[in-house]
Formats: structure tokens, C-alpha cells, sequence
């Protein structure tokens, strides 16, 4: 028996989820967690298949040109290679409007490491090793990749990321600064940076042709990937394919922070590939050095940033203009600046982003896209702010909180930053910070602490449908095509599901991860829990309507998404303030950062368990940010040097020792039935900042280009 | 060149035929359906392909399976005994010490052969009295699994784990 009911916009169904539910707001253990410790969780190379065929990719090694020659019989030839693919025989592209996935078809080179080829093979070994027999001739184009503020070819885009407005300008900052008691001006500078997700970036493609009477072709994929759907009606839009006649399994992601929010060219070369050997499955895992140009990257920025204050530190003007880079062939707009629009109370504010087009890889999100590069710059001038004001930072912050929205003039639905700052303060022992930069000296030690501000915009993506079933015996089961890359969302939609059917969490299975499951918004911009989980909540009460509390085995109902009439009348985000402690060594530069702690208030954290672990995992990609993070694009050949872990350093567990979170309890009565808003991204945002202000505490020097290096530090 | 060898994997012993440029690591995921171990970069940079050889951890992707012939290799999978975790991933259980998993069984591996290097008395780059036991605090543990990257962040977590097997 089924019943499909969607959910109507009735006051009950909107409502807010009772706080005395018995699953949500418990640190429930991750359902998922046993298959990981053991690791029998099968991630998308994992899954067993049979008569595998491996892919080798051919990368470009010019940066702008065309091949004009490839020379492929060599690697034909090797006994046990299955094919080689190249631009001049792979199967022809129903939609080639997005160049990123235009893959292998045409001779153009847009930037080094593009695909030009693949080689299929019955082994890895035999794949690789003919793949290094192909001879390919280039006709050589110069090209640049340089990103300089002063370029004269920079150029304002339509719109950046998450379609916010490219510029912003109210009252006049030029007049406000010249007459403000107090500026800062400056330059600060954010670095190329790659997302690398521990698991490569991974598909394993079977085509089959399909054929006789209605026979359809069926393209599956096991991938990894933020979001199935995403991928499916993607894939099924390049290769001219109804989505029904593709499926994407992906239940297992080992991570993606941005980079697997969407399909990269790496998922369509595995389709070429797998139409070339149809029937059998080929599994493509590019390789980390291929990560570096073909899974997305951050864009280096260049943040003019201006303030204008009182004497009392009461800002007269903000400006934030962004200067970033994208590629030839695909714009990506970073929104680095669109945070600082809503942060600080100042009559005269402007914002802006311009863009350069190089020859580079295709930029794309990266954690916090927009903030958490905007909000080093932002953050790192208000510290200086207070210092040229003679003002505590926290106090600082605490003068220039916004009755409502300076950008939008909503109220806010919950902006508690001024209890974060203070019960932060309290928390990491504020008060002892050293009054006077470079002077607490302990043996060899600089020691300083550092504070900044940390926002997210609240995200809540319609689109998303659940569907909850009674299987017996008291068990419901919950679909939804959503994405757990380890995030927790696996086991918050378990408890949520619960409290919504009222029943105990052991009585639910949610199953993710699978195209043929109900549609789902993508893993990103910390939108799933509110998005999917308000989507859940819909379908249980669907259910509960149609079948009360005995339901038929058997009996099914569905949700959509409700709609969020508050999204429009209230301005909402999540916020937080970060505290660093920084001892820099006085002899070799040394930084070594012994503690770290977030206040955040991000309305209703379902659960503490899993939210503390993004909170700190964020917080500790922000100190690999501020120490460590630089992908260096050497300009003579187009290519990203330092493309592995033994020269593109992240945080290892010797860079971090105490982080910590802990967050307000409280609920965002307009954020849904569920009263939370995001957590993932916002652990990052404001990290970098604190830490460097942190380090001119310490030191008296102010560092205004990430990564903090020792260099930076030595006199 | 292809070479037949034999491993002990997990507590079987497995036959297969390996071409010898195929790593230990590809060994076992591609050939043995061994999928435990990670592939994080193929390099030695990362620790996602850490199992233990001969019962010290090593990176599985930087040494060639038929340079292991008769070698036994136990891998996150093979610590669980009689249907229970070991100790170790259970520490990692309580403490949330992971969050996407991918680097987990490597990291899991990698403690447990910490935890017998410290019982050996090894020292590590911090140790200040090279000759005596060697007492596990936090900066022990730290150093001791730098070489397994969590991009996730769950360091914290992952040392909170150690620190209580450290204690029992
Ligand atoms: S895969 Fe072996 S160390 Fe990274
Ligand atoms: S848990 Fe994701 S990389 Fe460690």
C-alpha cells in the first residue's frame, strides 16, 4: 500500500520540531561509525565489480595551444591495453556548453593537466605504463596565469558565487574615510589553496549500450561525490540521456569540502571510457598530483580592505574589494567579499570583486567559498582597527554590532556574536592577553593571543523529497538521495527521523547515497541538515497523517521540502568568535599554536557529538590555512609545483593540540522545524584571522599574506 | 613480469599473481578485494594504506607486493576479533575520532603498531631520555602519528583516543 501525500504548508507542518524529542540534541554515536573504524565501508573504488577495467588518464603538459599530433600505437600496442581515447575518436558530447566537462572534444588546451586522453587497461600498471608511451606534439600558445592586482584586463562579473551582487556601495566611503579619526588601509592576501579530500576524486563508470526493442542504454556510476543527483542530471544532460537512464551509488564519500559538490571532468572521461569497453566497468581514481588540476581549487585573492572609525573605534566606512582569478574556459566568481556586507555597523559601505581569466585550472568551492578567505582580510584590518584605536579587539567588535542587517535591513532571526565574543573571553582567558604586541617572553617564546569574528550564512536549498516506510515489527525505513561525507548527516537524519515518527532511533534506517532514491540538494554551504532533515520532518508527518500511529506494513508517504517563509523576512546566519594563543620561537620563527577555541551559536545543534567534530575539524583546516596552505602556480609552465602532501601541507596532528568548541544553547526559532542553521563551513571562517592576529600579539608584526611562515617572522 | 606469491592477509592465507611493479597496496585492494586499506596518494605522504607487515606499521603503497612473499599483513578489518573491535577502534568509536572514514582503518593501523613501538621502548623525535621507558602523553602520540594526514580535521578526537588506551 502506498500513499503519497505532500506536505501542504499548514501551520502544523512548518512547525518546530518538540525540544523534547528524544534522538535530536543527544550525542548519538555515528551509525556509520562501525564500518569505518573497521573499514569495511565501501567507498567508490571499493565496491566490488566484476572484470574491472582501469583508466589512465593523459594530461596536457602545455598551459594554452592545441595538440596537433598524438601519437597512440605505441601504447595500443602493449599487450593487455583495451583502448586509448583521445579527442580525435571519443564519443561526441550532447552538451558541450559547459567547457569544464567538454572533455575530449576538440584539440584546444586551456590550462596544463586538462585531459587530453585516456588509456584503458586490464591492470593499473599495464594502463599506466602505456599511457607514458603516448607522444603528443603541441602548437604552443603563451599563456599567463599571473594574478596581479594591476592587470588591466580585470573584469567585473554579472554576479559571484551563490548569485550574490558582484559589487555593493552605500553612502560615501571615499568622503568617510578621508574624514574618519582612525583608518586602516591595506593590502591582504590569500593564496591558491586545494580542497583535497583525503579520498581522490573517484568514478567507476559501467555503459551499457542497451539495444532490441526499447532497449535503453544505462550509464551507472559508483562515485564520489557530494551529491548523486547533481551527478546524474549532469551526466545524463552531457551524454544526451533521459536521468532515468543513469544511476549514481555513492554512500560512502571520504570527504569532498567543496570539491565533489559537483561533477568535474574526471566523471565524464570515465563515461568516455566506459562507452569505449561497454559492459564493463572502468574505474578511474585520479591520482593527488592529478587533484591539483582537474578537482577545483580556490582562487588566490587580493583584498584591498578599508576602514574608517571614531576615536571610540565606531566605524564610519567599510570597503572590501576583491581581486580574484578564474579560468579561460569557466567562470567562477569567489564571493570573498559578500560577507563583510552584513557584518559591522557602518553608514558608508562598499564591497566589490573583480576577475582575471587565466590559463589556469577551473576554480571552483572550497570550504566557506567567500568567507573564509573574506574574512582574513576583513578580520585581520579590524584587529588592526583596534590597535590604531587603542582598543580591545573583543571591545572593538562588541561597538560595531548591528541593531539589524546593514545590507538588507532585516532583523536578524538570531545574531548572538557579542555572547559569543564574551563567553569566549571569559572562556580562554582573554583578560591575560599581553597589553603591548612582542612583549611576554617566555624562554625562547613569544606568546600572543588573537581573536576574530566567524559567519555563514544560513542555507536551506528547496528541492529535496523524502519518503518513509513501514517495513514491520515497529521498523520504518526513510530515502533520501542525500550525502554523508562525514558530516554526520548520516546519523543527525536517523535521529531526526525518529523524533519526527516518535520512535525510538534504533527503529529507523535512513538510507542515502543513490540516485534511485529521492531526489536531494547537494552536500554544501552547510545547507543538508536544515535542508534535508525540514524535508524528513514533512515526510514523517505526511506519514503519520495518512496512517496514524499503526500503520500497515507496507505503507508509504512522502515530503517535499516545505517552504521557509522566514528566509525572506529575517537576516540568517550562523555566527562565532575564534580565539588563538600563538607562541612564535624568537630564534627560527617557529609557530606553534597550543590552543584554539570557537563560541559558536548556529541555533539548534542536533547532535553535540558530530557538531564538535565539525566545529574543530573546520577550526583545524583554518590553522592549516593559516600555517600551511599554498599551492604555488609556477607562471613559466602554467603548473601547480607543489602538487602532492609532501609539498602542499596540510595540518598533521604535531600542528594541533588543543581546539576546542562549544556553542550557545539555543534554537533558531525561524529556521525551519528543526530551529538550526549550518555548522560545517563556519569552523574555518575567521580561524586563519585569529591565529594571525594572534601572531602580531606575540610578535609586534603584522602578517597580511597567508600562509604565516617563519620567514615572515625573522627580522 | 608477473610473480606468484603468497600472503597471510587478515588471518588467510591468500595465493595470487601479482605483476611486480604492483604495490603492496594495490595488492590486496585490486587483486585480494582488500578495499580496508586507502589509497590517499600512492606517494608514503599520507598513512591512508597503513597496515601492519609482519606486525610493524608500514605504508602499503611504497613497497612492492612480491618483495613480501610469506609475509603476513593485518589491516583495520583483520584487528576486528571474533566479530569485536579491537580496542583501539573502539577508543576511536567513543571519541569520534574520525568523521569521513578515509583515512581511518590507515590511521587505526598506524596506532596500533604506535602503541607497540612505545611497549618496545622506541623513541621518537620527542622523547627526551632515549634509553628509558617511554611514557605515551599527548606529544608522543602526536608526533608518533604525523605521518597519517586527516584532512577531516579529527586529530584531536584521534589523540583523545590514544590517550585512553595510553591510560589502561
Ligand atoms: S596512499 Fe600510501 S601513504 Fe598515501
Ligand atoms: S576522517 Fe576524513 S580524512 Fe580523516
Amino acid at each position: 500500500m502506498t500513499a503519497e501525500e505532500t506536505a501542504e504548508e499548514t501551520a502544523e507542518e512548518t512547525a518546530q520540531v518538540s525540544a523534547q524529542g528524544r534522538a535530536v540534541g543527544t550525542p548519538s554515536p555515528r551509525v556509520d561509525g562501525r564500518a569505518k573504524v573497521t573499514g569495511s565501508a565501501a567507498y567508490a573504488y571499493d565496491r566490488p565489480v566484476d572484470d574491472p577495467v582501469y583508466a589512465h588518464p593523459l594530461q596536457a603538459t602545455i598551459a594554452r595551444g592545441r595538440v596537433i599530433a598524438i601519437d597512440t600505437v605505441a601504447a595500443a600496442g602493449v599487450d593487455g591495453v583495451l583502448a586509448v581515447v583521445t579527442h580525435r575518436d571519443a564519443a561526441r558530447l550532447a552538451d558541450t556548453e559547459d567547457a569544464e566537462l567538454s572533455v575530449l572534444q576538440s584539440d584546444a588546451v586551456a590550462f596544463r593537466g586538462q585531459f587530453i586522453g585516456v588509456v584503458l587497461g586490464e591492470t593499473p600498471e599495464i594502463a599506466r605504463y602505456a599511457a607514458g608511451l603516448v607522444r603528443v606534439e603541441y602548437e604552443e600558445e603563451p599563456h599567463d596565469t599571473e594574478l596581479r592586482a594591476d592587470r588591466t584586463d580585470l573584469y567585473r562579473p554579472e554576479r559571484v558565487n551563490e548569485g550574490f551582487a558582484t559589487d555593493t556601495d552605500e553612502g560615501d566611503v571615499d568622503a568617510a574615510m578621508e574624514a574618519a579619526a582612525v583608518t586602516v588601509d591595506q593590502i591582504y592576501t590569500t593564496p591558491m589553496e586545494h580542497n583535497n579530500p583525503m579520498e581522490p576524486h573517484t568514478t567507476v563508470a559501467v555503459w551499457d549500450p542497451g539495444g532490441g526493442f526499447l532497449g535503453d542504454a544505462r550509464l551507472s556510476l559508483f562515485d564520489s561525490t557530494q551529491s548523486v543527483h547533481a551527478v546524474r542530471s549532469t551526466l545524463a544532460r552531457v551524454f544526451g540521456l533521459r536521468p532515468d537512464q543513469v544511476r549514481v551509488m555513492s554512500p560512502y564519500v571520504g570527504g569532498g569540502f567543496g570539491s565533489k559538490g559537483m561533477p568535474h571532468a574526471h566523471n565524464v572521461l570515465a563515461v568516455l571510457g566506459a562507452r569505449a569497453v561497454p559492459g564493463r566497468p572502468v574505474k578511474l581514481a585520479l591520482t593527488r598530483h592529478q587533484m591539483f588540476s582537474l578537482a577545483g581549487h580556490r582562487t588566490p585573492t587580493i583584498q584591498r580592505v578599508r576602514l574608517g572609525a571614531d576615536e571610540g573605534g565606531r566605524l564610519t566606512a567599510v570597503a572590501h574589494e576583491a581581486v580574484e582569478h578564474t579560468s579561460r574556459i569557466k567562470e567562477y566568481a569567489e564571493q570573498t567579499a559578500a560577507g563583510t556586507r552584513m557584518m559591522y555597523a557602518a553608514p558608508n559601505r562598499r564591497t566589490a570583486h573583480r576577475l582575471a581569466a587565466l590559463d589556469v585550472p577551473v576554480p571552483s568551492w572550497m570550504r566557506a567559498p567567500g568567507e573564509a578567505p573574506g574574512f582574513f582580510g576583513l578580520e585581520v584590518a579590524m584587529d588592526e582597527l583596534a590597535v590604531a584605536c587603542g582598543l580591545d579587539p573583543v571591545e572593538l567588535r562588541v561597538r560595531n554590532e548591528p541593531e539589524v542587517d546593514p545590507e538588507s535591513g532585516r532583523p536578524w532571526s538570531g545574531r548572538h556574536l557579542v555572547r559569543c565574543l564574551r563567553e569566549g573571553a571569559v572562556r580562554f582567558g582573554w583578560e591575560g592577553r599581553p597589553a603591548v604586541p612582542g612583549t611576554r617572553r617566555e624562554g625562547r617564546e613569544l606568546v600572543g593571543l588573537g581573536v576574530a569574528s566567524s559567519t555563514y550564512p544560513y542555507y536551506r536549498i528547496p528541492g529535496s523529497r523524502a519518503v518513509v516506510a513501514y517495513d514491520g515489527r515497529g521498523r520504518y525505513t526513510v530515502r533520501i538521495g542525500a550525502a554523508d561525507i562525514g558530516t554526520g548527516a548520516w546519523t543527525v537524519l536517523t535521529q531526526i527521523a525518529a523524533d519526527a515518527l516518535g520512535c525510538p532511533l534504533g527503529a529507523v534506517s535512513v538510507e542515502i547515497g543513490d540516485s534511485d532514491l529521492p531526489r536531494a540538494t547537494v552536500a554544501g554551504g552547510s545547507s543538508g541538515t536544515a535542508s534535508w532533515g525540514s524535508t524528513i520532518v514533512a515526510a514523517c508527518r505526511a506519514f503519520r497523517h495518512a496512517y496514524g500511529e499503526d500503520p500497515p506494513r507496507g505503507a508509504e508517504a512522502g515530503g517535499e521540502m516545505p517552504r521557509d517563509p522566514d528566509a525572506k523576512r529575517f537576516s540568517m546566519h550562523s555566527f562565532g568568535a575564534q580565539f588563538a594563543e600563538v607562541r612564535v620561537d624568537a630564534d627560527t620563527g617557529e609557530i606553534r599554536v597550543p590552543r584554539m577555541l570557537g563560541v559558536f551559536s548556529v541555533g539548534r545543534v542536533i547532535n553535540p557529538r558530530t557538531a564538535r567534530s565539525q566545529f574543530i575539524g573546520g577550526m583545524t583546516m583554518g590553522l592549516s590555512m593559516a600555517l600551511h596552505e599554498r599551492s604555488v602556480l609556477d607562471h613559466r609552465t602554467g603548473h601547480v609545483i607543489n602538487h602532492d602532501f609532501a609539498e602542499y601541507h596540510i595540518a598533521t596532528s604535531a600542528d594541533v593540540m588543543d581546539v576546542d568548541a562549544v556553542w550557545l544553547d539555543e534554537e533558531d526559532v525561524h529556521a525551519g522545524p528543526l530551529g538550526a542553521r549550518g555548522i560545517g563551513e563556519i569552523g574555518i571562517v575567521g580561524a586563519p584571522a585569529a591565529i594571525a592576529n594572534a601572531v602580531h600579539n606575540a610578535t609586534g608584526i603584522r602578517v597580511r599574506d597567508l600562509p604565516i611562515t617563519p620567514d615572515l617572522l625573522l627580522h | 613480469m608477473d610473480a606468484r606469491i603468497t600472503l597471510r592477509v587478515d588471518g588467510r592465507d591468500r595465493s595470487l599473481t601479482v605483476d611486480t611493479r604492483t604495490t603492496l597496496l594495490d595488492a590486496l585492494r585490486d587483486h585480494l578485494s582488500v578495499t580496508s586499506p586507502k589509497k590517499g596518494c600512492d606517494h608514503g605522504q599520507c598513512g591512508s594504506c597503513t597496515v601492519l607487515l609482519d606486525g610493524r606499521r608500514v605504508v602499503s603503497c611504497l613497497t612492492f607486493a612480491v618483495a613480501h612473499d610469506g609475509a603476513d599483513v593485518t589491516t583495520a578489518e583483520g584487528l576486528v576479533q571474533e566479530g569485536e573491535p579491537h580496542p583501539v577502534q573502539r577508543a576511536f568509536l567513543e571519541e569520534d575520532g574520525f568523521q569521513c572514514g578515509f583515512c581511518t582503518p590507515g590511521q587505526i593501523c598506524s596506532a596500533v603498531g604506535m602503541l607497540e613501538e612505545v611497549k618496545a621502548g622506541h623513541p621518537s623525535r620527542v622523547t627526551d631520555d632515549l634509553t628509558g621507558p617511554v611514557t605515551l602523553d599527548d606529544e608522543e602520540i602526536r608526533e608518533r602519528l604525523s605521518g597519517n594526514l586527516c584532512r577531516c580535521g579529527a586529530y584531536v578526537n584521534i589523540v583523545a583516543a590514544l590517550r585512553e588506551e595510553a591510560d589502561s
